[in-house]
């Protein structure tokens, strides 16, 4: 009956969405700017968070140059900060704390979760699981305007008489909260605040759509055991933002009552600026207990849509099937349910009952052995492949080697016992990038490199593509690496300086190594930039499918149009990984390829 | 006009390398070359790449190690610290295991079987539930005994602190902090935010509670005997604050509101520590790690861990803040607010 039902339902969208096709003319307004095309808008927020993502880059840079050189004039630091922040060309500390904060909200929400989710969700669900367009294309129109409106008031607060937001991005009150405190918690706190309350709607309104048509959208054959792990990982991704956004949002909430209209949610007790506010019996504790009950969940949804990414270049260019496809889902569905239950690890010093954090080392361990099966079934896809090494698959066999070694440092930081000896030092800031950070980016790199030629029906440059990948990577991991030294030595995060404790000196070194490469790095970037831009224009021309693989969005004309198919939907019949099956004519069979009798259906049982 | 200049010259940048896109892009094509999707050549030259980059990646990390290896925390100094480098030391074994195993594999594997005319097909593999099954379990043991081990020194970190433990109170406003000591009865007197006054009480001590009439407030060095195990309870004013004792490899916040609390047992001296260290100006620190202001890269405090009799000679010269405040105010009777 259910089957009946399903195929009933996708009839009457076939002759619903001819209809549509009767009516193309469209304008440009409508087509490119309020477009209620999910391939348009994955492109916009593509576009919008590689805008994004570029301006915290400059940012990590002119922190990166005060921490190499502290102290010392610089003529890059003048030309972006000017005479208000960076006077005689030296670095004001309160816009120091604001870079920081600016980079780690903008790279962490702008282009981690809207960039990555907001990209690839968009392009991918309705392709992969074939179906014409999002559940609900207004809403996902509205989810790229939000991201927009949020993306700007971001960006206006670094140009505000005060200051950006400068408590760090995880904004802990009381500093968030009383000017007195740090300029930068004046107006561009309000703007921060304001800016990340409309990202959660944004987040909601994609998330809900990419739900809903991954639900009810699919097409006739397309089961849940015979979707692709990038709709696996963009499914549970959304699952977790929507139980965890809104949280974020409450606390943000609470942050403004007690900013702007003298509530105590998070305030007690305090004397500052000679005086002694009125405000007791709120708790700080309160307010990281519900920014890391989004904040953790958060790390999985930067990474989750990461794992769907690496799955399917792994497996297109190893030609093999994911291997341990069932592990993969369950191991995904098991990292989502513990990341609810592991917020806490990020407290261990907030002087909660010990006892309560005993648990969460507990909990957090266990997510180590998911993590542990998906880096395993990566590599044995690898294994006994036959690799073809387009840009995509380098990249994405970077993001497993940093996963792996990020993933190795979190066993540490999740010890409660060891986490006191290194929590808030640079081993932290090492640990999340590499393992989130640079996963996440690196394989967000790879799936547009693999999905280029569908966004704009052109290939891009594989010569540019081997050294940006090259350079970005090894200058990743000179980054990153020699920092896990730093923090081993005590050096604590946000400093401007570190020259408050004479043995640091010795390091200094380490700080040069870091900026070095992170110059290096960022610059690399243009390489990436140049080839995209001239590619989307003028690089060769795609084939139909031209990785040969499996996935329905290679079934489509080779730049579709509004409703994907001409003519009616593709029908399923297998899962998406039959890579070099035995017996078969070529390395690849389309899910669109009808089962030989006899044949095993190995989303079914693997 | 320099900043024109640099707006031209990256323009023109711009455009220079779009012509030689456009110029490299035309030639392959005359040529009949691919430029998009990799070919044998490719597979090869790339497989080679990365098997290279694993052995570099490795030296690079050796290098480091070897290069700033002397230059990381001394031995700890608490005895919660010395447990905690043991356990350091048994994750560290396992951790570099796993990440050379793992890291060599991935890359090892891309190199061997990367497509090319020896290696035309790849083996169609799709699961071995018995594979599976060892790399859930095997790691599933790995951790439990890193939890229990770890959990073993969480009990002794956060438990209760010895009856004689010495108490303190640690203070932090922006941008420093300020140690409080117990004095004779070992107690430490109340506190009330509404009391604080900078000049005369700066951390707000209520003078009704008898307690803190004996309580030495001291600026700008934290003393502590070694061998005798220390409480503090931590404070703040205005902002979070963080308290982390590398040396001893603890800390935690100090929250405006409440009290936390932090005790372990000094086992080194400062001047025994310099000779480790080989470093005759050297000594601990207490660093503010909560991010608290524009001058938090500067909240730290000096600590000092002195023999027992050096201690009590150094805390003797000190006076009690309520007698401070006694002697310049009311020539002896004690000050009531």
């Amino acid at each position: 009956m259910e089957t009946h039902a399903h195929e009933a339902t996708h009839t009457a969208e076939h002759t619903q969405h001819h209809h549509h096709h009767e009516h193309p003319s469209q304008s440009f307004v409508e087509k490119y700017v309020f477009s209620m095309d999910h391939k348009i808008i994955s492109k916009q927020f593509l576009f919008t968070a590689m805008f994004m993502a570029f301006a915290a880059a400059i940012m990590s840079v002119l922190f990166r140059l005060q921490l190499a050189w502290p102290g010392q004039q610089s003529s890059v630091m003048h030309f972006f900060l000017g005479d208000r922040w960076a006077k005689g060309g030296i670095l004001d500390p309160n816009m120091y704390l604001g870079l920081v904060t600016i980079h780690g909200t903008i790279m962490v929400f702008f282009l981690l979760t809207g960039g990555l989710s907001g990209t690839f969700a968009n392009l991918l669900i309705p392709l992969q699981v074939g179906a014409r367009d999002m559940a609900s294309p207004m809403m996902n129109m509205l989810s790229y305007w939000f991201f927009l409106i949020s993306s700007i008031v971001m960006l206006i607060s670094l140009f505000i008489e005060t200051g950006p937001a400068s408590a760090g991005w995880t904004i802990y009150p009381p500093l968030s909260a009383l000017p007195q405190a740090i300029p930068g918690s004046g107006a561009g706190m309000t703007l921060w605040l304001s800016s990340i309350s409309l990202f959660v709607v944004s987040s909601l309104l994609g998330g809900l759509n990419y739900i809903v048509t991954i639900v009810n959208l699919r097409t006739i054959g397309m089961k849940m055991t015979r979707l692709p792990l990038t709709i696996w990982a963009l499914l549970i991704t959304a699952i977790l933002g929507v139980l965890s956004f809104p949280v974020l949002f409450g606390a943000a909430i609470l942050l403004i009552f007690d900013r702007s209209f003298g509530t105590s949610f998070y305030l007690s007790d305090i004397y500052i600026g000679g005086q002694a506010l009125s405000q007791t019996g709120g708790s700080p504790i309160l307010f990281e207990h519900l920014f890391w009950f989004l904040g953790h969940p958060e790390v999985y949804i930067v990474i989750m849509p990461a794992f769907g990414l690496m799955s399917e270049i792994i497996s297109i260019n190893a030609r093999k099937p994911i291997f341990g496809y069932r592990a993969m889902i369950g191991s995904m569905l098991s990292i989502a349910f513990l990341a609810f239950i592991v917020w806490g690890h990020h407290m261990f010093v907030s002087g909660m009952n010990p006892f309560l954090g005993s648990v969460f080392v507990f909990t957090t361990l266990l997510i180590a052995i998911p993590s542990a099966v998906k880096a395993f079934n990566y590599i044995t896809t690898l294994w006994k492949g036959s690799i073809t090494f387009n840009p995509q698959l380098l990249f994405v066999v970077g993001a497993v080697s940093t996963f792996i070694s990020g993933g190795l440092t979190g066993i540490i930081l999740a010890d409660s016992a060891l986490d006191v000896a290194v929590h808030g030092t640079y081993f932290v800031v090492a640990h999340f990038h590499i393992v989130m950070g640079l996963s996440a980016v690196l394989a967000m790199f790879g799936g547009v490199y693999h999905w280029f030629p569908k966004m704009f029906g052109r290939l891009m440059n594989k010569k540019l593509a081997y050294w940006h990948f090259w350079l970005t990577f090894i200058c990743a991991y000179g980054v990153f690496l020699p920092m896990h030294f730093l923090g081993l030595a005590g050096v604590p995060r946000r400093y401007y300086t570190n020259d408050a404790y004479a043995p640091w000196a010795k390091l200094q070194d380490i700080n040069i190594i870091v900026t070095t490469f992170a110059i290096i790095g960022v610059l690399s970037q243009v390489i990436f930039f140049v080839n995209f831009f001239y590619s989307m224009s003028k690089g060769t021309k795609s084939s139909q499918n031209p990785w040969d693989a499996n996935t329905l969005e290679w079934t489509t004309p080779i730049v579709p149009g509004h409703g994907n198919w001409e003519g009616d939907l593709p029908v399923v019949h297998r899962w998406a990984y039959d890579y070099s099956k035995p017996g078969k004519a070529h390395d690849f069979v389309p899910q669109t390829v009808p089962m030989e009798e006899g044949e095993l259906d190995e989303g079914e049982h693997s | 006009m320099i900043k024109l200049l640099i707006y031209i010259a990256i323009a023109l940048t711009v455009v220079l390398l779009y012509q030689l896109m456009r110029i490299y892009q035309l030639s392959s094509e005359v040529k009949g070359k691919n430029i998009a999707i990799a070919d044998e050549k490719d597979n090869r030259s790339q497989g080679r790449a990365a098997l290279l980059f694993v052995f570099g990646f490795f030296i690079f990390l050796i290098w480091l190690i070897i290069r700033f290896k002397n230059d990381m925390l001394p031995v700890a100094a608490s005895d919660v610290g010395k447990i905690s480098d043991n356990l350091f030391m048994f994750n560290w074994v396992i951790i570099f295991i796993v990440f050379f195993v793992t890291t060599f594999m991935l890359f090892y594997f891309a190199f061997k079987y990367s497509k090319t005319a020896k290696n035309p097909t790849a083996y169609f593999y799709p699961h071995n539930d018995k594979l599976e099954l060892i790399w859930t379990v095997v790691p599933s043991i790995a951790l439990a005994v890193i939890i229990i081990y770890g959990l073993s020194l969480w009990g002794k970190l956060t438990g209760k602190p010895s009856d004689n433990a010495l108490n303190i109170q640690l203070y932090a406003k922006q941008f420093d902090f300020t140690v409080r000591y117990s004095g004779t009865d070992n107690k430490l007197g109340t506190t009330n935010y509404k009391l604080i006054d900078d000049a005369t009480n700066p951390l707000g001590m209520d003078s009704t509670d008898k307690n803190g009439w004996d309580d030495i407030v001291v600026h700008g060095e934290l003393h502590m005997p070694v061998g005798r195990e220390i409480n503090i309870q931590c404070n703040a004013r205005d902002v979070m604050h963080g308290m982390y004792f590398p040396h001893f490899r603890d800390q935690i916040n100090c929250v405006p509101g409440m009290s936390t609390y932090l005790h372990f047992t000094p086992t080194i001296t400062t001047d025994s520590m310099r000779l480790i260290t080989h470093d005759t100006a050297y000594d601990y620190i207490l660093i503010c790690n909560r991010v608290c202001g524009s001058g938090h890269y500067n909240m730290f405090l000096k600590v000092v861990v002195d023999t027992k009799e050096e201690f009590e000679k150094w805390l003797a010269k000190k006076t009690p803040q309520f007698d401070a405040i006694n002697k310049r105010n009311h020539g002896g009777a004690v000050a009531m607010k």
